[in-house]
C-alpha cells in the first residue's frame, strides 16, 4: 500500500475534528445568542402568562426535574440489579445471552415506540391516566436497557482477582459484590445513571402521549396529574403554539435551560470519574 | 519427613475444565509448619491445583471436582463445612497484590468485620497483623490512607497481612513474589520465613531460587500430575526422575 504523506494524514484527521466542533458551536452560538437575553430570575421562577407569550418556564422546570426524578427512582436500582445479576450470577447459557442480546436491542428501539408502549400498559392498562408517574415509569423502561449496559461494563472492568480478593477471607459471594465489587465498580455504574438520566431529561416523544401537558398553572407535585417538561414545553412553543413568531425568544430561552440542566448533569458525571482518578 | 504431622492433604485427586481434565490422579500431603513449594513449567496445574485447598473453584461451573482433601481430618468439600468456613482456616494470597478498593485499616479490618469478630477485639487484631507483616513501621502513620497508594510490594505484604489477621490454619500463596522487584521479593520470604513458626504454608512459584530459599519440601509437577516430592535439597540436588532434573536445570519450562 502506498503510504500517505503524514502531514496530509494529520490534516484530513483535524479536517473532520473541525467540522465537527464547527457545527457544534453554531449550534451553541445560536442558541446561546438568542436565548441568552430571554434568561433572567423572573423567566426560571415564574409560570407562563398572557397565553404563554410571556412570563417564565418553571412548571416546565419543576416538571422535568420531578421526571427524572421518577425515572431514576424506577430505572436506577432495577437496572443495577438486573446488571449484577447478569455479570455475576447468571450462568453462561442460551437463555441468558438472549435476555442480554434483547436488552442491547430495546437500547436501539426508537423512543416514540416507548411512548406508545407507555401509553397502552401505564396511562390505560394500569389505569393511572396520563400523568407525571406515568411518564416517569415510561421514561424508565426507555432508561434501563442504558443502565444495565453500562453497569455490565463497569462489572464486567472490575478482574477477577478483587471478587476472589473478598472471597479469600471469607465473604459470600453477595457479600463480595455488596462490599468490595459495586464500590470499585461505583465511578463506572454512577456515570453511566448520569448520562443516562440526562438523555431521558431531554426526551420527547415518550413523554408524548403520557403525561406532557400543553400548559398548567403552576406545578401541582401529585404523582397522578399532568406536567409540563423542558423538551415538551419546548417543541409546543416552536409547533403548536399560535404565535409562534411572538414566542420564539421564550422558544429560545427554554432551549437554553434545557442545555444548561442537561449539561450540569454531564458535569456531574465528568465530576464523579475525575475524582474517582484521583482516588486511585 | 515421615513423623511429621500432615495438615492438609489430598488423594486421588482429579479435576476437570470442561472437558479438559486438568489435575490426574494427585495425592499429596502438605505438613504442618513447614513450607511447601509447588513447582513446574506454567499451565501444569500448580495454581489449579492450590485453589482447590480453599474451594475457589466454586464459583465456576465448569469445573468438576474428584478426590479427597483433608484439613486435619476434616473433609474440605463436605456438607457439613461451609465454603467461607474453609476459606477462614485455608487463607490466600494470590499472584496480583489485590488490596480491597478501601484503606489500609479497612483493608484488614474488612475480613475480621464479615467473620463476626466483636468490633472491640478489632483494632488490637488490625495491629498486631500488620506487624505480624512487617508493615508496622511503614504505615502506622498512614492507615487511613487508601491501600492502593501503597508500593507493590507493600500491597503484597498488606494481603498477607489481611490474610493473617484471620488466623487461618494453612496459607496458600499464588506465585506471591512474580510481581515484584528482588528487594520487595527478600522482605516477603524473609516474612514467609516467619510466619511458618504459625501457620502451614504452601507456596506455587516459578522462582526456583525462591523455592530453595524457603521451601522445606518441594513437590515438582508435570502436566497436571506430581512427578516428584521430597525435601527440597533433595529434590534440588539429588532430582531421581529425568524429567525433574530437566527441569530445574532449565532445559525447559
Amino acid at each position: 500500500m502506498k503510504k500517505l504523506n503524514p502531514i496530509f494524514e494529520w490534516f484530513i484527521l483535524l479536517f473532520c475534528t473541525g467540522t465537527v466542533c464547527f457545527f457544534l458551536g453554531v449550534i451553541l452560538y445560536d442558541l446561546v445568542s438568542k436565548g441568552w437575553p430571554v434568561l433572567s430570575w423572573a423567566f426560571v421562577s415564574k409560570g407562563p402568562t398572557a397565553g404563554m407569550t410571556q412570563g417564565g418556564i418553571l412548571p416546565a422546570i419543576f416538571g422535568t426535574v420531578m421526571l427524572t426524578l421518577i425515572t431514576a427512582v424506577f430505572s436506577v436500582p432495577f437496572g443495577i440489579c438486573c446488571a449484577v445479576y447478569l455479570n455475576e450470577y447468571a450462568k453462561d447459557t442460551w437463555l441468558t445471552r438472549l435476555i442480554r442480546a434483547s436488552i442491547r436491542n430495546l437500547s436501539g428501539v426508537p423512543s416514540i415506540i416507548y411512548g406508545l408502549f407507555g401509553l397502552a400498559l401505564f396511562v390505560q392498562s394500569m389505569g393511572m391516566g396520563t400523568s407525571v408517574l406515568s411518564a416517569g415509569l415510561t421514561l424508565g423502561l426507555l432508561s434501563l436497557p442504558y443502565i444495565i449496559t453500562t453497569t455490565e461494563e463497569a462489572l464486567r472492568r472490575i478482574p477477577a482477582s478483587t471478587r476472589e480478593a473478598a472471597l479469600g477471607v471469607g465473604a459470600t459471594q453477595f457479600e463480595s459484590i455488596r462490599d468490595v465489587v459495586l464500590p470499585s465498580a461505583l465511578p463506572g455504574i454512577l456515570t453511566g445513571v448520569v448520562l443516562t438520566l440526562s438523555r431521558a431529561a431531554g426526551e420527547t416523544a415518550p413523554i408524548l402521549f403520557t403525561g406532557a401537558a400543553f400548559f398548567i398553572a403552576g406545578g401541582s407535585g401529585y404523582l397522578n396529574q399532568e406536567f409540563m417538561a423542558l423538551p415538551y414545553h419546548l417543541y409546543m412553543l416552536s409547533t403548536q403554539h399560535q404565535a409562534i413568531e411572538q414566542v420564539r425568544p421564550i422558544a429560545y430561552g427554554t432551549a437554553l435551560v434545557l442545555l444548561i440542566v442537561v449539561f450540569f448533569l454531564n458535569l456531574t458525571a465528568f465530576y464523579i470519574r475525575y475524582k474517582h482518578r484521583n482516588n486511585e | 519427613m515421615s513423623e511429621e504431622k500432615i495438615k492438609l492433604s489430598c488423594s486421588g485427586l482429579n479435576l476437570w475444565f470442561g472437558k479438559k481434565q486438568v489435575l490426574k490422579n494427585i495425592s499429596i500431603g502438605f505438613p504442618e509448619n513447614k513450607v511447601t513449594a509447588l513447582i513446574g513449567p506454567s499451565g501444569c496445574g500448580k495454581s489449579t491445583l492450590l485453589r482447590c485447598f480453599n474451594r475457589m473453584h466454586d464459583l465456576n461451573p465448569d469445573t468438576r471436582i474428584e478426590g479427597k482433601l483433608l484439613l486435619d481430618s476434616e473433609d474440605l468439600y463436605n456438607r457439613a463445612i461451609s465454603v467461607t468456613q474453609v476459606r477462614k482456616r485455608v487463607g490466600m494470597v494470590f499472584q496480583k497484590a489485590n488490596p480491597f478498593p478501601k484503606s489500609i485499616y479497612e483493608n484488614i479490618n474488612y475480613g475480621l468485620k464479615i467473620n463476626g469478630i466483636p468490633s472491640a477485639e478489632r483494632p488490637a487484631i488490625v495491629e498486631s497483623a500488620i506487624k505480624e507483616s512487617f508493615l508496622w513501621e511503614e504505615v502506622r502513620d498512614e492507615l487511613k490512607k487508601p491501600a492502593t497508594r501503597l508500593s507493590g510490594g507493600q500491597q503484597q505484604r498488606l494481603c498477607i497481612a489481611r490474610t493473617v489477621a484471620l488466623r487461618p490454619e494453612v496459607i496458600l500463596m499464588d506465585e506471591p513474589c512474580s510481581a515484584l522487584d528482588p528487594i520487595s521479593t527478600l522482605k516477603i520470604e524473609e516474612l514467609i520465613r516467619k510466619l511458618k513458626e504459625h501457620y502451614t504454608i504452601v507456596i506455587v512459584t516459578h522462582n526456583m531460587q525462591q523455592a530453595q530459599r524457603v521451601a522445606d519440601k518441594t513437590v515438582f509437577m508435570y502436566l497436571g500430575e506430581v512427578i516428584e516430592e521430597g525435601v527440597t535439597d533433595s529434590v534440588f540436588n539429588r532430582p531421581e526422575k529425568e524429567l525433574t532434573r530437566n527441569y530445574i536445570s532449565g532445559y525447559f519450562g
